[in-house]
């Protein structure tokens, strides 16, 4: 059979667009995964539960990896924390400060050249004796009985920003703006919140209650925070605590703030 | 009386007027509206009696509110026996996904503006 260069084309052009095409027909009739399936949601059968929830932070695994956002790209996802890319508006759950602000008290003129300019994750602490909670006339913030976690109702902040000024840490942010437009993807099993309302980290509260260890320690790549009860002897924190000098963040205000630094 | 004739008839033109809305409608057939709302074709049967969600599903929104966020109890107990998880973007709004045609419809009949979604998002809000 003799083939000319017309031909030869048209065969070429005919396989190419059978071969694009297979995966589309799949796609359609259903018959391959190429759509992801839905993951299906974590039940609520098995919650994690604790008497004193508390997290440790190892300061010298988190520094080794230098630039890493992990744990905040993860945190700020779950939870539709907007991006209003100017600080003046900034909103933020968890976030990296210079050792020697994070640690005022800490610093000194010939500190470790390591740690004075590290970037320190910090994030609301859950104090024991929270300030914040003490200040809001609406109880739109309060410390959780059963585990210490301190909360936010959203639906009951009046953004009177009491609280704000209260955090000595600045684990709060303020709604400015309406914070819809300016969220990435929006992850539609958590709520966002509406303009004049105070945010910030929750513990998790939403993932424990499936089951589900915070989003920034899952997201750790270098295993640095960990998380657990602290009422609980055998806890991996308490382990922790146990066997390593930790320090937390101004803890001479009697916050007695739950966030446990290695450094 | 003076000037009875004009004080009679512009009363009654003020009485056309101001009764205009209610004759406009009955004249358009309006007068016996009632919103039309699409219900979902995959379930039978609302987390309750459809009479008491209908008039009082906010309460039960207000106290699902409540008792998530303040209480930490996300496990509903119908009264039929079944169990939902108290959520209103991943209970209510996953079998009714079309906010316009269902929510809306009512509320915007009723005048009412709910500040739910401002928060809590609707499916529709997801496709990009």
């Amino acid at each position: 059979m003799k083939i000319d260069r017309r031909k030869f084309i048209k065969f070429t052009g005919l396989t190419t667009v059978g071969l694009a095409g297979t995966p589309i027909v799949r796609a359609l009739t259903g018959e391959d995964s190429l759509l992801t399936p839905a993951k299906p949601a974590p039940s609520l059968d098995n919650p994690l539960t604790a008497k004193r929830w508390a997290m440790v932070i190892d300061l010298r695994k988190c520094i080794s990896k230098e630039g890493c956002t992990a744990c905040i790209d993860a945190c700020h996802l779950t939870h539709n924390v907007p991006d209003f890319g100017n600080p003046k508006d900034e909103v933020k759950w968890i976030w990296k400060e210079s050792f020697e602000h994070a640690f005022q008290e800490q610093e000194h003129e010939y500190i470790d050249e390591k740690l004075k300019n590290a970037p320190t994750l910090v994030f609301c602490n859950h104090c024991d004796n929270p300030p914040c909670v003490r200040v809001c006339p609406t109880q739109a913030t309060w410390k959780r009985e059963k585990d210490g976690v301190v909360m936010m109702d959203w639906h009951r902040c009046i953004g009177c920003r009491y609280c704000v000024v209260a955090c000595p840490y600045g684990s709060r942010s303020f709604n400015w703006r309406n914070p819809r437009p300016f969220i990435k993807k929006l992850q539609p099993d958590f709520p966002t919140r509406s303009r004049g309302v105070v945010e910030k980290c929750t513990f998790c509260e939403e993932r424990l209650a499936r089951g589900l260890m915070p989003a920034c320690v899952e997201a750790c790549p270098e295993k640095a925070l960990v998380f657990g009860d602290l009422e609980n002897p055998e806890s991996e924190v308490r382990e922790l605590l146990k066997n390593n000098y930790t320090i937390r963040r101004k803890p001479a205000l009697g916050t007695q703030p739950e966030i446990y630094y290695i450094i | 009386m003076y000037d009875a004739g004009k004080i009679i008839i512009g009363l009654i033109v003020f009485l056309i007027i101001i009764t205009f809305p209610v004759w406009y409608n009955v004249a358009m057939g309006n007068a016996t509206y009632f919103p039309q709302l699409e219900y979902p074709a995959d379930a039978e049967q609302c987390v309750a009696d459809s009479a008491y969600i209908r008039a009082s599903h906010m309460d039960l929104l207000n106290t699902w509110r409540d008792q998530v966020v303040r209480q930490g109890i996300r496990i509903y107990h119908a009264p039929d026996g079944r169990e939902f998880e108290m959520s209103l973007s991943n209970t209510c709004m996953k079998c009714h996904n079309n906010k316009e045609e269902f929510c809306d419809k009512c509320h915007n009949y009723l005048a009412v503006d709910p500040y739910c979604w401002d928060c809590h998002i609707e499916p529709k809000e997801l496709v990009p």
